[in-house]
């Protein structure tokens, strides 16, 4: 039942946002075919208008676009005629699915690692070194920090590639930008919640009876301080796709973020809207499995669909 | 009339010797005063604090300590290093780093501070009237869930997607980047807010309040708002460095502010060709700026957020 109840309100969200965007899209002044229109004659702009649906009353061309949606087809690009919006999300997907995959997993491995060295030498050298790195990783942007990667690890030492896509090789630097600030934020949730944690009487209790250290911080202190940890996926899932539209510019990667921030330039309209509600869809899921993922990690959780 | 059924009689005042059995240990202090005796022991407090100040003071005086304007092209003096005439050197037009950098802080700090105050203001109303309507009756339960689905609907589409779609359609600039900014961004507010009022209303003192009769616009004023008092604050300075990197992420990618008016964002990114070439002051200043700026607004909340935590008094 809630998941059910959970399934109708993802497709709600999601329509909401298709329209809205819809919506923005027909109030942003500009024609997308303005820089063809002193080129073309009149009767060209016309036909092409009219292969986009632009020639008829909004309200229609509306319901055309939700019943495309309904079939996922997201349409065709306008800047380059010949490519479906289906067709640019699908080859950019690849790149992108790598660069945030690698993120998330360095941000979540280190971000957790840090944390949990930092609560366990609470006060003492490891955990102030843990804390500076920490407060470092979220006070520089990525769109700072990639700049300053390319100047050393690439340019100055020549370890890696500087820019551009192809080798895994070229993976590492905009991987390590884009998880920087991530990393930081989970590596200062994962103390905090990691020290509440291990002041609590079972985690005494167990010491107390002599349960070897590994097994009381692995089985006892991570297993429940690892929860408010998980509530903070979804905001990084939202970081790392926004944060994929400076670091695939400033690195020229062929991925969905970049080719987001041409399509705007471009006034591209059903790429603005397709790769808008791909990225919507994508959290919306995401959002939803994380939901189901607390009943996992803590039986304590009942799944309810009504508030406190 | 309930008579008055214990008598004087009964009591009698406390034997001198008794007297001082249980002496205060601590002077009494209001909350507010121990609010500020804890965050001026904080050092991380005092250290953000200092460095605001300091941000604000040469983003108000710093553009006037030299005799360039931010947008005045030299082409004689391009791309200088740090000199004694240009103290962070020029940029490939020729323009003063220093003067732009510390304009730039201008235009950061303005939205910065007029974001999260909307932000703020709309997330209090907001989360508030919504949180305490819940379980007020039909109407009051649909006024809540009615806001809250709004809420849920906004929270489910990445921030910044929505404002750069916004900024497409608004003429770029610094009110538009407020609008586009406050959209959204009171959403998180509104949350706390709603599941801070809905912790309180079932607090013992609010149920007296309200057997007695006090009216509702009096416990929202003397309970509710208080009580919420610490996690505003708290949230609001974590919500400004938030609106600053907003900014300067659409200044960055081109939405924001526009030329010839300087920003963080857009410094960044002029500079993002020549950093390989070795003009480092051209991407430092305004880069170490932006990353100072946010330094020291998350650690002077981090040290009002200990501050203000009573099971953080030792």
């Amino acid at each position: 039942m809630y998941i059910v109840k959970r399934l109708l309100t993802m497709l709600v969200t999601i329509w909401v946002i298709a329209s809205l965007t819809f919506l923005i899209m027909k109030i942003i002044p500009g024609d997308p075919f303005a820089s063809d229109a002193d080129v073309l004659p009149e009767e060209v702009l016309e036909n092409v208008r009219a292969k986009y649906n632009l020639d008829e009353p909004i309200p229609v061309q509306y319901l055309m676009y939700m019943r495309d949606l309904a079939t996922f087809d997201l349409g065709i690009s306008i800047q380059s005629e010949t490519r479906d919006v289906n067709g640019i999300i699908a080859d950019g997907a690849p790149a992108s699915a790598l660069l945030g995959t690698q993120a998330l997993v360095i941000a979540l491995v280190f971000g957790l690692l840090l944390g949990i060295i930092a609560a366990l030498n609470h006060n003492k050298f490891l955990d102030y070194l843990s804390m500076f790195i920490a407060i470092i990783g979220i006070s520089i942007p990525s769109f700072i920090l990639a700049p300053l990667l390319i100047k050393y690890f690439a340019v100055d030492w020549g370890l890696l590639p500087v820019a551009s896509w192809g080798t895994w090789e070229h993976s590492i630097l905009p991987s390590f930008a884009l998880a920087a600030t991530p990393l930081a934020v989970i590596a200062r949730f994962m103390r905090s919640s990691m020290l509440e944690v291990m002041n609590q009487n079972y985690i005494k209790t167990a010491d107390a009876k002599g349960l070897p250290v590994t097994k009381l911080v692995i089985s006892h202190g991570i297993r429940n301080a690892i929860l408010p940890v998980v509530s903070f996926i979804g905001p990084l899932f939202v970081f790392l796709i926004t944060g994929t539209f400076v670091i695939e510019k400033i690195f020229a990667i062929p991925g969905i973020g970049r080719y987001f921030v041409d399509s705007i330039f471009n006034r591209d309209y059903p790429v603005i809207m397709g790769t808008t509600i791909f990225f919507s869809s994508i959290l919306v899921v995401t959002l939803f499995l994380i939901d189901l993922s607390y009943r996992f990690i803590d039986p304590r959780i009942k799944l309810t669909s009504g508030g406190e | 009339m309930v008579s008055k059924k214990v008598e004087d009689a009964l009591f009698r005042p406390l034997s001198p010797e008794k007297r001082g059995q249980d002496p205060i240990q601590r002077p009494s202090l209001s909350a507010w005063k121990e609010t500020v005796i804890n965050v001026l022991k904080n050092k991380m407090a005092i250290l953000g604090l200092t460095l605001l100040l300091l941000t604000i003071f040469f983003a108000i005086a710093g553009p006037t300590m030299v005799p360039f304007t931010p947008s005045e092209q030299n082409l004689v003096a391009t791309n200088l290093a740090p000199s004694a005439e240009h103290w962070f050197g020029t940029d490939d037009l020729g323009r003063d780093v220093w003067s732009r950098t510390w304009y730039g802080a201008r235009v950061s700090l303005t939205i910065g501070l007029v974001a999260a105050a909307i932000d703020v203001i709309l997330g209090v109303t907001i989360g508030g009237i919504s949180g305490y309507m819940a379980g007020r009756g039909k109407l009051g339960d649909r006024i809540d869930s009615f806001l809250m689905r709004i809420v849920e609907i906004l929270y489910g589409i990445p921030y910044l997607l929505v404002v750069i779609l916004l900024m497409v359609i608004m003429e770029p600039g610094v009110v538009s980047i407020i609008i586009a900014l406050s959209v959204t961004g009171w959403v998180g507010m509104a949350r706390i807010i709603r599941g801070q009022v809905l912790q309180l209303k079932s607090q013992e003192y609010v149920l007296a309040a309200q057997k007695l009769g006090t009216s509702h616009p009096k416990i929202i004023w003397r309970h509710l708002i208080p009580n919420t008092a610490g996690i505003i604050i708290v949230n609001l300075t974590f919500t400004i460095p938030q609106a600053i990197f907003a900014e300067s992420f659409l200044s960055f990618l081109g939405l924001g502010v526009q030329a010839p008016f300087a920003s963080w964002g857009t410094m960044a990114n002029d500079s993002l060709g020549v950093i390989l070439s070795g003009q480092w002051w051209r991407l430092f200043f305004p880069g170490f700026m932006i990353s100072l700026t946010m330094f020291a607004f998350n650690a002077f909340g981090d040290g009002l957020q200990d501050a203000l935590d009573p099971r953080a008094n030792k």
